[in-house]
């Protein structure tokens, strides 16, 4: 086998160029293919970015810890009924080696009066490290600081909603607003990050120091939920072992008697999420392959064809000196070739689609480079399975009586 | 002409071949004896379906006999598998086939240079090549990059030529080369024919079944109902 490749792909585009739209409507089915692989790809990373994204907004690494739930005479509550969780556990969770930081929480919905407008709105007593947390920084005026958790300052920091509701274009920083007939300073307003993935408004919200909350508002001495950043994502599991063993030994909880609070680890979460998105895109890609095999299939036939009509040639080849191998590797070449510039198209196509899905409907898609670099390997794989046969039967002619074929 | 004349080149013995069509078995050549020596100008003469025919296919490597021995410069060429033969047939034999069978999407030089590349010689090796086969059949530089239905009957089968001598085969095998010529691009070509025999000692084996072009043959066999009748 000794006929140079590169004179074997040169002939491959003199008979594509002899018949241009055969060749094109032969590649059509590749072009389909890989067009719907790299735009189905891109849609279905597109929404596993959103989860993620969705997840990250709600803070980096964060550990939720909620108190355990009741049993009174048979009767179940859900998580965050009990009193166990105090600003100490928070303090104590804070000085642990895997934990960056935490925000001890509680919540509630309060009417909130400036002047002649009123709002209900969520109010979250929390600490203040609430922006680092949540990754949610202040746009005006700033955030309360620890002294002013400390001393139940009333202050508070609000959201662009209730800013809007309450102030319309104005700058609410300086204001007084009521809450729960106590007077509450503005000191800031919080960057508004619209809605989060399960349709919540999250500007729709005040934040006022957490011992302002527990004393003037809610008048309890307990937690509704304590906030944990770890220190890296691989920390988390460190951190929520740490914190289980600590609150356990605080709460003077018996090793045989069940925790008496509750640890979400939103990175799980986030994981299984991710994960399910993944299983979406590997389904609609398998999907798009179907009909990169329908494409190879044509391919198939188109080789047949081109194999019968050119037995003559195959013929004369043979009597000039063509070996079998020779023969079969010119016809591979030939249908590589042809489902390569499919696949290259296909990749331009599914591109443009996948563009254009991101312009005018509300996917977000993604674009990477392994979907592009696997169809064209796929699509040259294509080329060689279903030109195989071809390639052999051309290979296999008799050369008498490929020369007598008219 | 030479003093290698005596050498045999060719050497066929009691040479069978048998075509099976369905249920019925066609027996195209019975019991074929030949020797022809180098530098011989050979023809084969014969009526349509006389076998000669499938005498050129077996003299040429292209096919197998079913029975006896054909020993091809001393090698007995009968049992070689096809790869085995395709390479003999590219070193050691040029072909000129009666309806040219040059490849219609490649360009002049492109089906000169064909046989070399299949022997392995680089593009631009194949290139110088093919260029001096092409001047030696008068094939001028400015038609190298036509298409074979861009030029003439005529000189089309001078390119055939072309393609059969480029890689200074040993033995040429002409099967009808003038049937689609007029007798003035008969005898051209027939020259050239000759010609070679003369310059470079090629044996040439000449399947025809017209007699004014066997004429030029130095050495004549005619096959008749698969025999040669005449020797």
């Amino acid at each position: 086998m000794k006929f140079p490749i590169l004179l074997d792909v040169q002939s491959a585009f003199k008979t594509f160029a002899r018949n241009k739209a055969r060749s094109f409507l032969t590649t059509l089915g590749i072009i389909i293919g890989v067009a719907s692989v790299i735009a189905t790809v891109s849609i279905g990373q597109g929404a596993s970015a959103s989860v993620q994204d969705a997840i990250n907004a709600m803070g980096s690494n964060l550990l939720i810890i909620l108190p355990g739930s009741s049993n009174l005479g048979g009767v179940q509550t859900g998580f965050g009924e009990l009193p166990t969780l105090t600003l100490q556990d928070a303090e104590a969770i804070r000085k642990l080696p895997a934990v960056k930081t935490d925000a001890a929480n509680i919540r509630m919905n309060e009417q909130v009066i400036w002047r002649g407008n009123n709002w209900g709105a969520s109010v979250l007593g929390t600490s203040s490290t609430f922006p680092v947390i949540r990754k949610w920084p202040v746009t005006k005026g700033e955030f309360f600081d620890k002294q002013q958790v400390d001393t139940a300052a009333n202050v508070a920091v609000i959201g662009t909603t209730v800013a809007t509701q309450l102030f319309g274009l104005m700058n609410p920083v300086g204001h007084i607003v009521l809450i729960h007939n106590v007077p509450f300073k503005i000191i800031g307003e919080l960057k508004s990050i619209g809605f989060n993935a399960f349709g919540q408004d999250q500007d729709d919200l005040v934040t006022v120091p957490i011992t302002t909350m527990m004393e003037k508002i809610a008048g309890i001495s307990w937690v509704n939920i304590i906030m944990v950043s770890a220190k890296s994502k691989k920390d988390t599991e460190i951190a929520q072992n740490q914190i289980t063993a600590l609150l356990r030994q605080k709460h003077h909880i018996p090793p045989h008697k069940p925790n008496d609070f509750y640890i979400r680890n939103l990175t799980q979460i986030a994981q299984t999420a991710s994960s399910s998105a993944q299983i979406f895109t590997i389904l609609l890609a398998a999907v798009a392959a179907v009909s990169l095999l329908v494409g190879g299939i044509g391919i198939m036939n188109i080789m047949l064809v081109s194999v019968t009509e050119r037995t003559k040639e195959i013929g004369i080849r043979m009597a000039v000196g063509a070996k079998k191998n020779d023969i079969l590797k010119q016809f591979l070449i030939e249908s590589s070739v042809l489902s390569l510039f499919g696949g290259v198209l296909g990749i331009g196509l599914g591109i443009g689609i996948s563009d254009l899905i991101s312009v005018i409907s509300p996917l977000h898609t993604i674009l990477t480079i392994e979907p592009i670099l696997i169809s064209i390997v796929f699509s040259v794989a294509v080329g060689v399975f279903f030109g195989f046969y071809p390639a052999y039967k051309a290979s296999n002619l008799n050369p008498v009586e490929a020369l007598r074929y008219e | 002409m030479n003093e290698n004349i005596n050498e045999t080149v060719i050497r066929l013995e009691h040479i069978g071949m048998i075509y099976k069509t369905g249920a019925i078995n066609y027996e195209a050549l019975k019991d074929i004896n030949l020797t022809i020596r180098k530098g011989e100008f050979f023809s084969i003469m014969g009526a349509s379906g006389s076998g000669k025919s499938t005498l050129m296919n077996i003299l040429g490597c292209l096919d197998k006999p079913t029975f006896g021995k054909y020993f091809l410069e001393d090698e007995d060429v009968s049992t070689l598998s096809k790869d085995r033969l395709a390479e003999i047939r590219n070193k050691k034999i040029g072909f000129v086939f009666q309806g040219f069978n040059l490849i219609q999407r490649l360009s002049v030089i492109e089906n000169v240079e064909l046989p070399l590349f299949y022997a392995g010689l680089t593009h631009k090796e194949a290139n110088i090549e093919a260029k001096k086969a092409l001047r030696l059949v008068d094939i001028p530089e400015n038609k190298e990059n036509n298409f074979p239905n861009q030029i003439s009957g005529g000189e089309q089968q001078r390119v055939a030529i072309a393609r059969a001598i480029v890689h200074n085969a040993s033995i040429i095998m002409a099967d009808e080369p003038t049937g689609n010529l007029d007798s003035v691009r008969s005898n051209e070509l027939m020259s050239f024919f000759k010609k070679i025999n003369a310059e470079r000692n090629a044996t040439i084996i000449l399947v025809t079944h017209e007699p004014d072009v066997a004429a030029f043959a130095k050495k004549h066999i005619t096959v008749k109902d698969g025999h040669i009748v005449d020797n």
